[in-house]
């Protein structure tokens, strides 16, 4: 029987999500509209789960570990998401913009 | 490297191209609308990766809680703000081949690590990844092929004895959604709840941040006051509905009212 595993290498697997990991890290930094850096934060998440589940793949297939901590991260991105994104409004709200570099209030 | 290993490798690097090239594009586009559409492309690119790494539960929860859930508050949240995120707008800030650098290094960095780890290999070049369970490190594909031999004979023995304990032996192959369920129950319960109380504190706070604040929000009246209102209003020979309530003004005129129209008026 043919799987992934005898098929692809996990380096390829590894190799794919770093490059979606950079990815979203390029965007997080670059973005100007808040909403964008949030969907390139989900961009990184989804990378790090793809690890994951490529690491309980290969490596350790008969265990549930994996695979419920890839689940504990989708929770945590997912409230991550919603209090973010409220975070987006109610700044929108007082201050017209969501532009990153627009939101300077802290700025010494 | 035989048909089906060459058709799991094409649909493989589809995939990956696929979940790529929209990551790239989430970040590139100009209209923020269209990089939420390209979100969700890469969501469901990695929800089929994950249905051909094995793992349908959670390639499921992908498309529910990514697919469906995420991408929608996102898609909510540029429409809120729809005003300031158009077309026109600059989307990236003036250095952004600067942080696209890092990333790259980041990239260098990783790929490099991962094809060399440093790690004992086989007889074939393959990098032998450390196992928890295996005292005796072996080559991947051929601690996959054991397995397999033995899944046969230990599926039905899962099946007669779904309640017993089970040991290394019994466990099938792959862990599925059976196995998923019961770690939830047993060894990752307090976890568990630890998450659903997460959800509820941030579905609380969500709901606490994008609220209008409470000076600002038009008060929900009840029956007797609403009734009292109206009667007033008639009296002085107005019919003007409820939103006639005077609040405090505070930036735009229009903000006695509520939390959908004052969106659209400032406009």
């Amino acid at each position: 029987m043919n799987n992934i595993v005898t098929a692809v290498p996990l380096e390829y697997v590894l190799t794919i999500a770093a490059a979606l990991f950079c990815l979203g890290l390029w965007g997080a930094l670059s973005r100007r509209n808040t909403v964008g850096i949030l969907m390139a934060i989900e961009l990184m998440l989804n990378a790090v789960n793809i690890n994951l589940i490529a690491f309980w793949r290969y490596l350790e297939p008969q265990r549930t570990s994996g695979l419920l901590f890839t689940i504990f991260a989708i929770t945590v991105a997912a409230a991550e998401a919603a209090v973010g994104l409220a975070m987006v409004i109610a700044v929108y709200r007082t201050r017209l913009t969501i532009n990153a570099d627009e939101i300077d209030t802290l700025k010494g | 490297m035989n048909l089906p290993n060459i058709a799991i490798n094409v649909v493989f690097f589809a995939l990956s191209s696929l979940i790529l090239f929209a990551g790239f594009m989430v970040v590139w586009v100009k209209n923020i609308i269209h990089a939420a559409l390209w979100l969700i492309a890469s969501f469901a690119g990695v929800a089929a990766l994950y249905f051909l790494l094995e793992a349908p539960f959670i390639g499921v929860v992908q498309i529910l809680v990514y697919a469906g859930a995420v991408s929608i508050l996102v898609l909510f949240a540029i429409m809120l703000t729809r005003q300031v995120t158009g077309e026109a707008t600059r989307q990236l800030f003036e250095r952004w081949w600067l942080s696209a650098l890092v990333a790259l290094g980041l990239l260098i960095v990783i790929v490099r690590t991962v094809s060399n780890p440093g790690l004992p290999t086989d007889a074939h070049g393959n990098t032998r990844w450390p196992r928890a369970d295996r005292l005796a490190p072996a080559a991947t594909a051929q601690v996959a092929a054991t397995a397999q031999s033995a899944t046969a004979a230990t599926a039905q023995a899962a099946n007669a004895t779904a309640t017993a304990p089970r040991t290394a032996a019994t466990l099938p192959q792959v862990a599925g959604t059976f196995e998923i369920g019961q770690s939830f129950m047993k060894e990752y319960l307090l976890p568990f709840e630890i998450a659903s109380i997460l959800l509820l504190v941030a579905l609380v706070g969500a709901v606490v941040i994008a609220f209008e604040e409470r000076s600002r929000r038009r008060r929900v009246l009840t029956l007797a006051e609403e009734t009292a209102l109206r009667r007033s209003l008639k009296g002085a020979g107005l019919v003007a509905p409820l939103t006639a309530i005077p609040g405090p003004v505070d930036q735009a005129p229009a903000s006695t009212s509520g939390i959908n129209t004052d969106s659209t008026e400032r406009r």
